[in-house]
């Protein structure tokens, strides 16, 4: 089955907040918006006066029912579009955006599935848990996040309610020292699961597919959605 | 569109003739991308071959494609996530040495890429010939990093690179085109990046 496809749009700006420095976090009305599915993207295109574009893809943060487009926007440094969403962008404004996109980082609620999300990455895994809360399917998705502080991992509290298994690295968590997950630690996540999806940065998905093997999952059922740079 | 009140844009590439609409300038850095879970590939067990509509249908060991002569690309490339590379040597063997050998016959006119790991890209046949593409193991005159294709892939430079398959393993020569991996999933069936031809129904 072909995932919903949409063409170029436009889409308001209703609701803007920064949850930590790093983030930013925006609500869309998106103009003749064609609903997507839990884990797929959208393309923002920034127009300069003298017609110069830039355009980046961000995962979509909310649930297909919800009547707002989420997008939760980590910084980069010297990021063009995302320093420009972070520090100018304000609610009223309008942004070029295309989407939905992509048919393969997407869950239905059809197989059972773990997520091994890193950093920002969770951004599309939060699209699904929605999705799964809504429908009452929580059983069938199963999440573990890293990341370094419980600051560095946007919608942390929501994650952390859904169940998620939380490994932050630099700092403890409750009782649990500062440490990346351990095998015996995502065993029970991982159990039963037919799909997997990561999501992350290019060192956190070959960490998290390498985990995932280490567990018994087989390689072919890893979807995989990175990004960032390598050198 | 009307412009986006307040964006002026940071980065004006200094030679913007050689930047496709809606592409940034990576600069040393080179991203990676991939669908699925890196392959360990052993070159031993690994072969390259041509067939479906061709005359003869080939296949070269490891050693034997290092045999056939070689052929170095220099220039620029472009991924659909709007980074492009500028100069980039890779090297490897001209697909017309591998497709010569094969012998296309007249109906083909599409060609199926196959990784090893199951991943599949379609590409009009006349875009794999007359200098365009290659199958490389070498980048920057060193071998090509696994989780760049390593330690073999396709190259189609003119093309966003989803078309440069990586671990490829066939090249399977059909008369009608077939939607490959990511063109199922809604990008493009052909992918030139001066068209923005990123997600499928791009004129």
């Amino acid at each position: 089955m072909a995932a919903p496809a949409g063409g170029w749009t436009t889409g308001t700006i209703i609701e803007l907040d920064h949850p930590t420095d790093r983030l930013v976090r925006l609500r869309l009305h998106v103009e003749d918006r064609v609903d997507h599915l839990p884990g797929q993207h959208y393309v923002v295109r920034l127009r300069a006066p003298d017609g110069y574009t830039a355009q980046r893809s961000y995962s979509v943060g909310s649930d297909p029912d919800d009547p707002l487009l989420e997008l939760m926007v980590e910084c980069l440094p010297g990021g063009e579009v995302s320093g420009f969403l972070h520090d100018v962008a304000e609610v009223g404004d309008v942004l070029e955006l295309r989407g939905p996109i992509g048919g393969w980082f997407v869950w239905e609620g059809d197989v059972p599935a773990v997520c091994v999300a890193g950093g920002s990455g969770v951004v599309p895994i939060v699209a699904m848990t929605r999705y799964a809360r809504r429908l009452g399917l929580q059983d069938k998705l199963k999440v573990v996040v890293v990341a370094r502080t419980w600051e560095d991992l946007p919608y942390a509290a929501e994650l952390e309610r859904y169940g998620a298994f939380i490994a932050l690295t630099r700092e403890n968590h409750g009782d649990r020292v500062a440490a990346p997950p351990y095998p015996s630690e995502v065993e029970s996540y991982v159990a039963g699961a037919e799909r997997a999806y990561v999501c992350g940065s290019v060192g956190f998905a070959s960490y998290a597919t390498r985990l995932l093997e280490d567990v018994g999952l087989a390689s072919d059922t890893i979807r995989v959605e990175q990004f960032g740079e390598t050198s | 569109m009307p412009t986006t009140r307040g964006f002026f844009g940071k980065r004006r590439p200094d030679r913007p003739d050689r930047l496709p609409p809606g592409q940034y300038d990576t600069g040393s850095g080179w991203p990676t991308l991939t669908a699925e879970a890196t392959p360990n590939l052993d070159v031993e067990k690994w072969s390259m071959s041509v067939d479906g509509l061709v005359a003869q249908p080939q296949s070269w060991s490891w050693r034997e494609l290092h045999a056939l002569p070689g052929s170095t690309y220099f220039g620029d490339i472009h991924c659909v996530t709007t980074w492009s590379k500028f100069d980039t040597t890779f090297t490897g063997v001209s697909v017309d040495t591998l497709l010569e050998a094969a012998g296309p016959l007249p109906e083909a006119k599409f060609v199926m890429a196959h990784s090893t790991t199951g991943y599949t890209t379609n590409l009009p046949l006349d875009d794999l010939t007359g200098g365009k593409a290659w199958v490389v193991w070498e980048f920057d005159g060193k071998p090509l990093a696994k989780g760049h294709g390593g330690p073999v892939r396709l190259l189609v430079p003119h093309l966003y690179f989803w078309k440069s398959a990586k671990w490829i393993t066939r090249l399977e020569l059909m008369d009608r085109d077939r939607p490959g991996f990511w063109e199922q999933n809604g990008y493009h069936d052909r992918g030139d990046p001066w068209l923005e031809q990123r997600y499928q129904g791009d004129p």
